[in-house]
């Protein structure tokens, strides 16, 4: 096997920021949107996404010497679903009241680009330590940016974080932080905030 | 070999059985769990679907499991009825809470379900269970579109999702048919 792709170390850091999947590639918007109305329910589903994408990648990697380019779509898809059946039973019987809350969100993981296109891009190519590294960072940076969203949309709507009260009482919550159009002003103005970071800090490695 | 169908999809079927068996096991060992859990879930909703009702005691009646809604004195107020069926994309699993002569709808509740999110899963709002509330029970239930309901019988479909609502009336009107019919024995 060759070995010419990133290393391991560069495919762990560029899954958090550079190639983050929600704020760089801008993939997975739905359950993005859809689950960030609470901590809780937003590090489930990180949760779950990242040990489908681990799972997924690892057997991808393990038998990346005998895909068929035409049918590697198929054992792909494949893979992702079986993981993801598993984690959502694993949900219904050990977080009961998450996986009543989350519904069909995961199940809709198996149609979750991001994992799709990390077996594509680094798992069906790379070793399996650096396929490892790839799903550890993606995972990581899938996290981070939920936990952003999911931050500011239940600290302004609910006055709290993962349900402990941050903000006083008296704060009016703004309700509609926790409803749909909430999610996407939240996903809106952060998104143009790491846009704004990452042009920042272009200009600056030009100049020093 | 290696041009043959086998030879291109071996990987494909191997995985599929592997696979396959491994969500075997999965599902058997967790099966138990799920179901104690969906056991503790119906034992909290018994109180909303049955006016005055406290407490739940499962039982069987003419082969259809039930549940006796108790009320504080333990006297029987009612009755709760699991119902499951096909809906848009998944098994829809409901409870039914029923009066004691089952003879009135009294509360329907949501217990899994995997329909459309935005759409089909309007199901489990409070707003669309309440119209089963004081239906009778004794003809079946009919879906209306875009039309506010004021006979008995009928439900209004959920804007968008006509399938998943059809499903759940189609559900209900199946488990009380036959609760009725072995209520009656």
């Amino acid at each position: 096997m060759t070995n010419d792709g990133p290393t391991p170390l560069e495919r762990f850091i560029r899954g958090i920021l550079p190639e983050n999947p929600v704020y760089r590639q801008l993939l997975g918007m739905c359950p993005t949107l859809a689950v960030t109305n609470s901590m809780r329910a937003a590090m489930t589903m990180a949760g779950a996404v990242a040990f489908v994408l681990i799972c997924a990648n690892i057997v991808t990697s393990l038998i990346r010497g005998l895909l068929k380019p035409h049918l590697r779509i198929l054992v792909f898809t494949l893979t992702i679903a079986t993981f993801v059946t598993i984690a959502d039973r694993l949900i219904a019987a050990f977080m009961y009241d998450m996986s009543k809350q989350l519904g069909p969100y995961i199940p809709l993981i198996i149609v979750n680009c991001i994992i799709i296109c990390r077996c594509e891009v680094c798992a069906s190519k790379q070793s399996v330590f650096t396929a490892t590294s790839d799903a550890l960072g993606q995972a990581l940076g899938n996290m981070l940016a939920l936990a952003s969203i999911a931050t500011v949309r239940e600290i302004l709507g609910t006055g709290m974080w993962f349900g402990w009260r941050v903000l006083p009482a008296a704060w009016p919550d703004w309700v509609v932080m926790v409803l749909p159009p909430g999610a996407f002003l939240t996903l809106g103005l952060l998104l143009g905030c790491a846009n704004w970071i990452s042009v920042k800090w272009a200009q600056h490695g030009r100049k020093a | 070999m290696k041009n043959n169908y086998i030879g291109q999809a071996w990987l494909v079927l191997v995985l599929a059985i592997v696979f396959g068996s491994a969500l075997a096991g999965v599902q058997t060992t967790l099966q138990g769990r799920i179901n104690e859990n969906k056991l503790k879930d119906t034992m909290t909703q018994i109180p909303n679907l049955v006016p005055d009702a406290e407490t739940g005691v499962q039982d069987v009646i003419g082969g259809v499991t039930v549940f006796k809604a108790m009320d504080k004195g333990n006297q029987q107020v009612g009755w709760v009825i699991q119902a499951s069926g096909q809906g848009f994309a998944d098994v829809i699993e409901l409870l039914v809470g029923m009066s004691l002569d089952g003879a009135t709808i009294t509360g329907l509740y949501v217990l899994d379900q995997k329909e459309t999110p935005g759409l089909g899963n309007k199901i489990v709002d409070d707003d669309w269970r309440d119209q089963f509330n004081g239906q009778p029970a004794g003809a079946p239930l009919t879906v209306v579109k875009n039309k506010v309901t004021e006979k008995n019988d009928e439900i209004q479909a959920v804007t968008g999702a006509t399938i998943s609502s059809d499903s759940v009336v189609a559900i209900v009107n199946k488990a009380v048919g036959q609760f009725r019919a072995a209520l009656n024995k």
